[in-house]
């Protein structure tokens, strides 16, 4: 279990507890939380549920696929920080882990 | 006393039934909602049924797109077994096979498509199956294994799918495919040919021209198929993934005009402004390609609940997107954005025997869809291009040494 706490762009924050083994992604979409749409439902094939990682935790979160770093080279908005959401896996280590949104995940 | 908050009825607690009751809430609609859906599982994701749920790669949990509990706790009153028989536009209400009637300020119909049937002697052994629920999937799963053989009839992207996952438990498959190719309907010929090279590979046989003549068992099982040149193909199980058909009769019968499928807007609202049809139900606009038609996949039933709750919840329209869809076969991630629609040429960029190229579909110099197998630059740049309608170059979209970031410029 891992609290993880969500931006949206306007600053709006959601604290939610996510089960360890869930990805970021689907502990936003169990909780509806807007700003992540996952369209793909986690197989990384679409690049909606782009977040930004929170400095502190880059190295936690660890390190993008080949495939993840190809999807988000082009999306929208990318930062050093970027990830797919759905391609983080929480666990304990995770505990206290904030992410930020972009603007438009389309 | 202020007046009191419109409610909303949801036919249909699929993807997209269940994405509108989301978004609703999302959006900051406070109503009463009903969601009403015939199968006895809170909504859940079709897509990994044929692919990481058969495999045994996702649980139940993870196909959930909500808690149970969520519904109750965000005044969704969720009904499930159950489906709407009639709907009286005047006295906006629905009347429910329960037995209920409930009332409306606004519908939303999502009853999605069902698996279409195929007419022969024999389709009602026990083994001749279909896939588009939660039910099926396990009956399915249950037939797999090592010394089973599966016949798939229809070689479309749900049983290459399946064909693809059954092999992974260690079935034995056989495609079956009236057309000369896979994907006869949906994708061009590279691509089929490239498909139906993969699967052979894995050890797939495939009969194609083949039309399928009957069933043949023993026992009320199957035990084969007949195909019209008279063979019988061998099997334990038959998965029949011939295309689907739209659930639109209650809209037909409450004279909401139908062509194959509900007839919608941009903002997914049939001809009755106080009701909406949403998903593979719907017969939409494509302004891209200016013309309606009917998609089948998730990112059209996310996009189509998001107009309708927009729509309810007096938000700005979302911006409208690029149609995509993607399959995993294997190692094999399809990407595909678009619909090749008026297309006059194709141009393949990179090597099919390499497992990662792409097919772009050109109308003169415009991209109109582009199929991508592991390549996701072809795919995101690609379905930017096509929103764009920006014109390319074709030579430089056809050298994979030009990045697809110097095509786009």
């Amino acid at each position: 279990m891992a609290k993880i706490t969500y931006v949206e762009h306007d600053g709006t924050e959601h604290v939610v507890d996510v089960k360890s083994g869930m990805s970021v992604m689907e502990g936003a979409i169990k909780n509806n939380i807007p700003g992540i749409d996952a369209d793909c439902g986690g197989a990384c094939a679409c690049a909606t549920c782009h977040v930004y990682v929170d400095e502190a935790w880059r190295d936690k979160t660890g390190t993008p696929s080949a495939m993840e770093e190809s999807m988000l080279d082009f999306a929208e908005n990318v930062e050093p920080n970027s990830r797919l959401s759905c391609q983080i896996k929480v666990s304990d280590e995770l505990d206290g882990l904030t992410v930020r949104m972009p603007e438009s995940q389309h | 006393m202020s007046e009191a908050e419109p409610r909303v009825v949801i036919l249909g607690a699929g993807h997209a039934g269940g994405s509108a009751a989301a978004f609703l809430r999302q959006y900051g609609f406070a109503g009463p909602i009903v969601l009403v859906g015939d199968e006895m599982v809170a909504p859940y994701q079709r897509p990994p049924l044929s692919k990481a749920w058969l495999k045994g790669e996702a649980g139940e949990d993870e196909l959930m797109l909500k808690d149970e509990s969520w519904y109750a706790e965000n005044g969704c009153r969720l009904l499930l077994g159950v489906s709407g028989k009639i709907i009286d536009r005047a006295g906006k209400t629905v009347s429910l096979s329960n037995g209920e009637t409930v009332a409306y300020d606004f519908l939303i119909i999502a009853t999605g498509a069902r698996a279409r049937k195929l007419p022969i002697p024999g389709a009602d052994l026990k083994g001749v199956l279909e896939l588009r629920t939660t039910v099926d999937a396990e009956v399915l799963k249950a037939a797999l294994g090592p010394g089973r053989r599966l016949a798939v009839i229809g070689g479309g992207y749900v049983g290459l799918e399946a064909a693809a996952s059954a092999r992974k438990l260690g079935s034995e498959v056989v495609i079956i495919e009236r057309e000369a190719r896979c994907l006869a309907r949906v994708a061009c010929e590279p691509l089929s040919s490239f498909f139906q090279d993969y699967h052979r590979k894995h050890g797939v046989e495939f009969e194609l021209a083949a039309g399928v003549e009957a069933f043949e068992g023993e026992g009320g099982h199957i035990t084969g198929v007949r195909l019209a040149d008279g063979r019988v193909i061998r099997c334990d199980a038959a998965l029949v993934g011939v295309g689907a058909l739209p659930n639109d009769e209650i809209a037909r019968e409450a004279g909401l005009p139908c062509e194959n499928g509900i007839v919608v807007d941009l903002e997914a609202r049939t001809a009755d402004p106080a009701i909406f049809a949403i998903g593979d139900v719907t017969w939409r606009p494509l302004p891209l390609y200016d013309r309606p038609f009917r998609l089948e996949s998730v990112p059209n039933a996310l996009e189509q609940a998001k107009q309708a709750a927009s729509a309810i919840a007096g938000r700005p329209q979302p911006n409208p997107e690029v149609p995509w869809f993607w399959s995993d076969q294997y190692d094999l991630k399809l990407q595909i954005a678009g619909l090749p629609f008026d297309a006059d040429s194709i141009v393949v960029r990179g090597d099919p025997d390499s497992a990662k190229f792409a097919i772009f579909h050109l109308k003169g110099d415009l991209i109109q869809s582009v199929e991508a197998v592991n390549a996701p630059p072809e795919f995101m740049m690609g379905k930017q291009l096509i929103a764009a309608r920006r014109p390319i170059a074709r030579d430089r979209l056809a050298d994979p040494t030009v990045s697809m970031k110097e095509v786009a410029a």
